[in-house]
């Protein structure tokens, strides 16, 4: 497990290294979990750089350990109040400051989502965590490659960085797993790759969450690190080629799976990854198989979620 | 290209072009057709018609708050050429329409092509639609078409990158005047002085005008001292707002006469 508590740490290394060079005196970022804030915010106090966090108001209130912990890291933490108030609205506080502030700011980008070349820069800096994959699969089972590899999908950072060095090997089997919210057929859910049709998002061409106008439809779920509307072109492409599989797990399932894993490895998992988990209960695998599932986060963010459900798991 | 209302508009050398901007089905939702004709008439040189968008990316608060109004009114692209062509034959006014790339691209290039033809719009700004993918995929049809279609430079867009607005533009150059979204005002600076300069020695082909923080006369005559004319959309947005379409003259008035 990374340090910060995700992957996210991955990718704002490498974007701090970018912001110096490119002579950048002040960084920007949105967040919705808060795991890529408290990331950026970490990079930032390493460097000595100022850090503006935006952050949906309705997330700041269900990841408030997070709001904490950038603070305490000195970034500022700026709520963003349109729409829905979570992942894609700060997203666009973020992009209307860097359309404001475009000298000295850079702007670290939390997913492989945006405009080029975020998707593929995030998706490098990620790739970190396949080359890792490769490395202890080899250690620990003799393969060279696994059989599937499982990952959930926000905005797709941690799946991509999951697959990435994996992507020309046909024999290596991908699932992805979006968040269902209440359920897919309810009007609150998050899962892009059933709900969304073709369409541009924050500068990328993928798929999203719209209706026939072309008006962006406000996503839900329980989990504030995969409530977009949208999902990374190289996961759109994926899907629609059929080189990956996509599941999608409710906040129910989600739940569950995340109070299974706690009790049977003792680890609490991210909410996010806790969709990832949820689908060893719904998809059937032979005995023989090597799944290497994606951890991408813990979840001593999530507590009071999980605290708030625990008479019902 | 064909000459459509937006090019006719500099023809006239000496005469300053005035470019309203407002959100279509706002403050109410049939309140288009009657801003539209009461700026006509008001002698307003180009009306540029904001197409409510539920991710305005470009846009600060007024335009944002504006266009969720419209959104909840039930404005849609499809409402607004409707409106649009209604009043056709009232006003002679050239109409740019201003909207997000996604809205355009799920109402089909197509139809689009064909609704902008028979609703007699002149124009498109499309803020977020790269040039490389225009031209690729919509320089050849809009051409065909006699649509103007305007690309935006900022102080921060390189000579190179200027050229090649100016290349692809067949309306005008929308010179954005400060690096910021819609309706923010930075100091008029030095380096906002320099910058015009530079864009009015370029010897660029299409015609400039000058928008983003344009909310008064005064700035009004500024941004004309180096361009073909200017825009201005938040500031006639607040005065919707306050008085509805009721002083529309008046606000055209204090920034072309007296
Ligand atoms: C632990 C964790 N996993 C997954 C995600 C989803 O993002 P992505 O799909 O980019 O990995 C987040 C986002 O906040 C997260 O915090």
């Amino acid at each position: 497990m990374c340090h910060t508590g995700a992957h996210k740490i991955n990718n704002t290394i490498g974007q701090i290294l970018l912001a110096e060079r490119l002579g950048k005196t002040r960084i920007i970022a949105e967040t919705g979990a808060g795991q890529h804030g408290v990331a950026t915010a970490t990079v930032c106090a390493l460097r000595g750089i100022e850090c503006i966090v935006y952050m949906g108001e309705v997330d700041i209130k269900r990841q408030a350990p997070n709001v904490a912990r950038m603070k305490m890291l000195g970034a500022e933490v700026r709520p963003a109040k349109s729409g829905s108030r979570t992942l894609k609205d700060a997203t666009n506080e973020a992009i209307r400051d860097w359309i404001d502030n475009p000298i000295d700011t850079h702007y670290i980008i939390g997913s492989v989502v945006g405009p080029h070349p975020y998707p593929d820069m995030v998706a490098r800096f990620q790739a970190i965590i396949s080359k890792e994959i490769r490395m202890q699969l080899k250690e620990q089972t003799g393969q060279e490659i696994p059989d599937h590899i499982i990952a959930c999908v926000g905005g797709g950072s941690n799946a991509a960085g999951a697959l990435y060095h994996f992507l020309n090997e046909d024999d290596v089997n991908f699932i992805l797993v979006e968040a269902a919210g209440k359920g897919i057929d309810t009007d609150h859910s998050a899962a892009t790759s059933v709900l969304g049709t073709h369409g541009v998002i924050h500068g990328s061409m993928t798929l999203l969450m719209q209706d026939e106008d072309g008006q962006i439809i406000e996503p839900y779920s329980i989990s504030a690190g995969l409530d977009y509307p949208g999902i990374g072109p190289l996961h759109a492409h994926l899907i629609k080629t059929g080189r990956a599989e996509v599941h999608s797990a409710t906040d129910a399932e989600a739940l569950k799976a995340a109070f299974e894993l706690t009790r049977t490895e003792g680890i609490i998992p991210a909410l996010e990854t806790a969709h990832a988990f949820a689908i060893l209960n719904e998809r059937k695998f032979e005995n023989d198989d090597v799944v290497v599932i994606n951890l991408s986060g813990r979840g001593d963010k999530d507590l009071a979620t999980y605290i708030s459900h625990l008479d019902r798991y | 290209m064909t000459n459509n209302k937006i090019n006719r508009v500099f023809e006239d050398k000496n005469h300053k072009v005035l470019n309203i901007y407002f959100t279509a089905g706002y403050p109410n939702l049939n309140d288009t057709g009657t801003i539209i004709k009461k700026l006509a008439s008001a002698k307003v040189d180009i009306i540029e018609l904001g197409i409510p968008y539920s991710d305005p990316l470009a846009d600060g608060l007024t335009i944002q708050e504006s266009s969720q109004k419209a959104l909840s009114n039930g404005i849609s692209l499809s409402m607004v050429f409707d409106q649009v062509e209604e009043i056709k034959n009232d006003h002679k006014t050239a109409i740019v329409m201003m909207g997000y790339y996604n809205q355009f691209l799920q109402y089909g290039i197509d139809k689009l092509i064909k609704r902008i033809g028979d609703s007699g719009v002149d124009g498109l700004i499309i803020p977020d639609l790269p040039m490389d993918h225009y031209q690729t995929h919509y320089n050849s049809k809009f051409e065909e078409a006699g649509i103007a279609i305007s690309f935006l430079i900022t102080p921060e867009t390189s000579d190179e990158r200027i050229k090649e607005a100016d290349r692809l533009t067949s309306g005008f150059l929308y010179v954005v005047a400060q690096s910021s979204i819609t309706g923010g005002v930075k100091d008029v600076s030095d380096q906002q002085k320099k910058y015009f300069e530079r864009i009015q020695n370029m010897s660029l082909k299409s015609p400039k005008l000058i928008g983003f923080g344009i909310h008064n006369k005064e700035t009004f005559d500024n941004a004309c001292q180096y361009a073909e004319g200017a825009i201005i959309g938040s500031a006639f947005i607040r005065n919707l707002k306050e008085h509805g379409t009721d002083r529309v003259n008046d606000f055209v008035d204090k920034i072309v006469n007296c």
